[in-house]
């Protein structure tokens, strides 16, 4: 598993209050994560403070999985 | 006309997690006030509060016991009390599992003074320091006032009237007799009604400091702070935490077996029309209120045993409340016994009318009345008066009357009695 995918999953156990071993990479945050829209606005806020990249909207929209996010992380990260 | 009783009670105070908790340790003469360990109150003319304790204390809250971890990390903690002091409320009438059609009648109103300051305070800064993208999405909801109503809603599936009072330090009084209100004009068979408070941060202490309202002369003795009637009194002592009862209609009550602690038979409101910090100079408004909460009742002034004091500590306040109560009571007053829990727990401003309409019911229940810590010099204006200095006191308590008064001027006064 990469460090982002561990930092990644390590974020999303501490927003939702999740099991970390439900959060496979292909959860999704909403079906298999109960997440909810403004759920998912705060693990992004906390993905670009983490990485320090920059998540636009569009980009944000498109994010649905725990895979969704490592990807996107890992192509756009300084 | 619906007669409305307490069926549950619910409680988070800096005295316990719980209401029998809080109760033992108020009667034991207990206090919650400590240095504030929120942050360093080192510069602030003020440095004490009754702050709910942590887990891992003797009497100490968790929240975890009620409340998902997500909801922990979304809302300020006046909604994590409130919402906690719900479900002891409604556990404790044996109302969690109700049926669809009951919920459909079974509503909310928690109110709170200041609602989520601490979180208010904290997010401004975050937006100062790292800009509008690093606000959180959960700020507004985990802050509004009535957001207990509306979590406490959505948590037991509460589909009845969903309010939340917002009178400043009167909320918790206000709360329990406008949903009682709602009981009788049948909108609602059952109200979850209550106050809840957490004001405590840097900018609510130094708020509160500023408006020359907190005790400032005992940061070193934070025990001895709150004084209600004593001569050394010097403002109040901020407290947190929630209070929540469950009210219910008589006959509803009654045919589920429902265990019944009290009826609530009168209430009273009232405004100065004065000044927003100082009361009424002759303590007209507070006086209104009692008056009208008696005539509801339709008791005898001298069928009241017990007054769970407004009483903060407060140089000006207490002694204007306690002249309101002779004036009212005249000659009664010599058979009844009157304190302030503030002395105790310290003033949990929009939770307070609900913390204390609790200890009144438990006075009613158990037979004794708590009592005014630290009243070791009382003041000019208190002879002839029982302010059960320092321990609490065994009594025969068959009515009890609870005042609470605002910034702003507003009043309530609640009375109940034993059914």
């Amino acid at each position: 598993m990469s460090e982002t995918a561990d930092r990644v999953k390590k974020i999303v156990v501490e927003h939702l209050g999740v099991e970390a071993e439900k959060v496979t990479e292909d959860a999704s945050f909403i079906d298999d994560l109960g997440a909810d829209s403004l759920d998912i606005v705060e693990l992004v806020m906390a993905f670009e403070e983490e990485f320090g990249v920059e998540i636009p909207d569009d980009a944000a929209e498109k994010i649905t999985t725990v895979r969704d996010a490592i990807t996107y992380i890992d192509s756009n990260k300084a | 006309m619906r007669r409305v009783v307490v069926t549950g009670l619910g409680m988070v105070s800096p005295l316990g997690a719980d209401v029998e908790t809080s109760w033992k340790n108020i009667l034991a003469s207990k206090s919650g006030a400590t240095r504030i360990t929120r942050f360093d109150p080192t510069d602030y003319a003020c440095q004490i509060a009754c702050e709910v304790k942590a887990p891992d204390h003797e009497w100490g809250f968790d929240p975890a016991k009620r409340i998902d971890h997500k909801i922990q990390r979304q809302v300020d903690p006046f909604i994590i009390y409130g919402l906690d002091a719900a479900g002891q409320a409604l556990e404790d009438a044996g109302l969690t599992d109700a049926s669809e059609e009951e919920r459909y009648r079974i509503g909310v109103s928690i109110g709170s003074g200041i609602g989520g300051l601490p979180g208010i305070e904290k997010e401004s800064l975050v937006l100062a320091e790292k800009g509008p993208r690093r606000v959180s999405p959960h700020f507004v909801h985990g802050r509004l006032i009535n957001l207990i109503s509306g979590q406490v809603s959505i948590r037991y599936g509460l589909m009845g009237p969903n309010h939340a009072v917002v009178t400043a330090c009167s909320t918790g009084a206000h709360s329990i007799g406008d949903a009682a209100r709602m009981i009788i004009m049948d909108d609602a068979d059952v109200m979850v009604a209550g106050g809840a408070e957490s004001a405590l941060c840097p900018l609510g202490i130094a708020g509160f400091a500023q408006a020359r309202a907190l005790s400032t002369q005992f940061n070193d003795q934070p025990e001895r702070a709150s004084r209600p009637y004593d001569k050394a009194r010097d403002g109040f002592v901020m407290g947190e935490g929630a209070g929540v009862v469950v009210l219910e209609e008589y006959e509803r009550a009654k045919k589920r077996g429902a265990k019944i602690y009290a009826e609530l038979i009168g209430y009273g409101m009232s405004g100065d029309a004065y000044h927003v910090t100082a009361p009424h100079p002759e303590g007209a408004g507070g006086y209104r209120a009692m008056e009208v909460a008696m005539k509801r009742s339709g008791l005898s002034l001298s069928d009241i045993d017990y007054i769970n004091a407004h009483g903060t500590s407060t140089p000006m306040g207490d002694e204007l409340e306690l002249g309101a109560v002779r004036r009212l009571f005249g000659n009664a007053i010599g058979d009844l016994s009157m304190s302030s829990t503030k002395s105790a727990i310290g003033h949990l401003l929009g939770g307070a009318g609900a913390v204390e309409a609790i200890f009144c019911i438990l006075a009613l229940r158990d037979q004794i009345v708590p009592p005014t810590l630290n009243l070791e010099d009382p003041s000019e204006g208190t002879a002839g008066v029982d302010l059960v200095p320092l321990v609490a006191k065994e009594r025969s308590v068959k009515a009890v009357l609870n005042n609470s008064f605002g910034f702003g001027g507003t009043n309530a006064s609640l009375i109940m009695k034993a059914v």
